[in-house]
């Protein structure tokens, strides 16, 4: 069951079929698994993973991390949500150490980060500071790296 | 001028090509031809064993080693083969470090025939194991292992091949190329077999780490043999770590210090970068064997279904990472459907013929290739079977 969940980790797209030959089982039965994995929201999406910067979109992204005051009963996640629930915002985590969450977001601009801060992070109650870190160059996400171009350098034989 | 014809001995000359080149060399180079005849992995070896190699490097270790190889690696070889394999063997006296396993293959060879002596070969096997011996002044006794026995080396063929030239019993499992393997209670009925024989057993132990549903079953941990085997193994297959051409020999103490000497002389040691990567790789290695293990298993599992599914009868393989499909019921030699399948649909797999006669009417596939490679050629193979129904 996990090994099914990392095959469609590392490749969503492999059938149903060719992952019942992978894994020793009937289509119909890997069919049954996912759905179920699906209706139980162990599988929440499938997306895929694109090098932005080899097409003509302009995009920039940015880690930034927010301190916050936690709300009485409800903790971070009340804040979590109303940060979250802006569709610039990538991902949200809860961190130990020097800061609460971090924010990953993805804009057109720099600019236009900016703005999202300015305008709609940082004037969040509770939010007592943000601190910005735009990415510069992404080397490796979800463990696939970046610009490699895999060349299999074996002799034949 | 000069005569060189001449000067080469007739066990030089007579010598033949390994079988997988001369087919090659047969159907020549082409373009956008799918390939699944590599015996070697298809993964980069892990990076925190390049990173022992480097920081080696770094350091300044670029001198020889001790003949046999440095004591850390030495002890991590004997740690390594007593917690896998449950193989019990001093790291002082009875663990050499060699130039891969075919150095360890060809020094055991060397070390112990004389003119005359006989070694069986089970086959079909890895191209080797003849020629070498022939060299060293032995006799080949080939054994012809049958599909319906899984491919395995019986005990009544063991029997049967025995005389009193035997020396030497090659046992290469998990095998290249049908994937083949010996249980312990197998090895224990060849070892029933040798009882009372002075017959030695040169274990090639290379795929041992590369076995699917169960551990592997070391010659060296089987009462009854272990006392008469030569193990040779390596780094290659198991941590990806072919090019640094690094493997090693396990010997009974009294024939340790005769195989030494020839190593001595011929390589003086093996290479020092490599020994140093390859006490990471014994230490901290386990997890990276794994997932190669665990993802080879899901292309056997791909390859085999696949190929039965489009109606080629295949073996179920046990380990090492290939499958031995019999194409026999195509009407025609394991080297004209090979050919034709690489002349007609691009696609480059090795005939039967190239380990062995009795390889005839099979073929090796190499599943050392991505699942979307392997899947890419399922669907040409298929294309060229069904336009021969």
């Amino acid at each position: 069951m996990n090994e099914l969940l990392k095959l469609l980790e590392d490749n969503a797209r492999l059938s149903d079929e060719q992952l019942g030959m992978m894994l020793g089982k009937e289509t119909g039965e890997i069919r049954e698994m996912i759905e179920r994995f699906e209706a139980e929201r162990v599988v929440l999406g499938y997306k895929a993973i694109i090098d932005w910067d080899k097409t003509d979109k302009e995009s920039v992204s940015a880690l930034i991390e927010v301190k916050i005051t936690p709300q009485r009963d409800r903790g971070f996640d009340r804040i979590a949500e109303k940060i979250y629930n802006y569709p610039e915002v990538e991902s949200l985590y809860l961190m130990s150490g020097a800061f609460d969450l971090a924010v990953m977001i993805e804009g057109k601009t720099m600019k236009e980060v900016a703005y999202f801060v300015a305008m709609k992070l940082a004037p969040i109650e509770d939010v007592i500071a943000t601190s910005t870190h735009f990415v510069l160059r992404k080397y490796k996400d979800k463990g696939v790296v970046y610009g490699a171009d895999p060349v299999d350098e074996r002799l034949t034989f | 001028m000069m005569d060189y014809e001449s000067l080469i001995p007739s066990a030089v000359r007579e010598m033949k090509p390994s079988g997988i080149r001369r087919f090659f060399d047969l159907v020549g180079g082409r373009e956008d031809v799918i390939s699944l005849t590599i015996g070697e992995p298809d993964f980069v070896t892990p990076w925190h064993i390049r990173v022992a190699g480097i920081e080696s490097l770094e350091r300044g270790r670029t001198y020889y080693t001790s003949n046999s190889g440095t004591p850390e690696l030495r002890e991590a070889i004997a740690g390594y083969l007593a917690r896998r394999f449950g193989a019990h063997y001093d790291a002082k006296t009875q663990i050499m470090v060699t130039v891969g396993g075919s150095e360890a293959i060809d020094l055991t060879f060397r070390a112990l025939l004389s003119p005359g002596d006989e070694v069986i070969i089970p086959q079909p096997a890895f191209v080797c194991y003849g020629p070498l011996a022939t060299l060293a002044g032995g006799t080949p006794v080939y054994v012809e292992t049958k599909e319906r026995d899984r491919f395995k080396l019986t005990p009544e063929a063991l029997r049967a091949a025995l005389t009193p030239r035997t020396k030497l019993l090659v046992l290469p499992y998990p095998n290249n190329p049908t994937g083949a393997i010996l249980t312990r209670e197998e090895l224990a009925a060849l070892a029933a077999v040798l009882e009372g024989t002075n017959v030695l057993v040169l274990s090639d132990e290379i795929y041992g780490e590369l076995t699917y549903g169960r551990t592997h079953a070391s010659c060296a941990a089987v009462p009854g043999l272990a006392e008469r085997t030569i193990l040779v193994s390596g780094f290659s297959k198991a941590f990806a770590m072919t090019g640094w051409r690094l493997g090693y020999l396990a010997a009974p103490a009294p024939l340790f210090p005769q195989i030494l000497k020839i190593h001595q002389y011929a390589i003086m040691c093996a290479p020092t970068t490599a020994q140093f990567a390859a006490v990471e790789a014994m230490q901290n290695g386990d997890g990276d064997v794994e997932m190669m293990r665990t993802e080879y298993n899901r292309r056997r599992r791909y390859l085999t279904a696949g190929l039965r599914a489009i109606g080629i009868d295949c073996f179920e393989a046990e380990g090492a990472f290939y499958v031995f499909p019999n194409i026999s019921r195509f009407g025609m030699t394991s080297e004209t459907f090979c050919a034709r399948l690489l002349n007609e649909h691009g696609v480059a797999i090795v005939p039967g013929n190239a380990f062995g006669d009795c390889g005839e009417g099979f073929a090796r596939i190499s599943y050392a290739y991505s699942v979307e490679h392997i899947s890419r050629a399922l669907d040409r193979i298929e294309k060229f079977t069904s336009s021969l129904a």
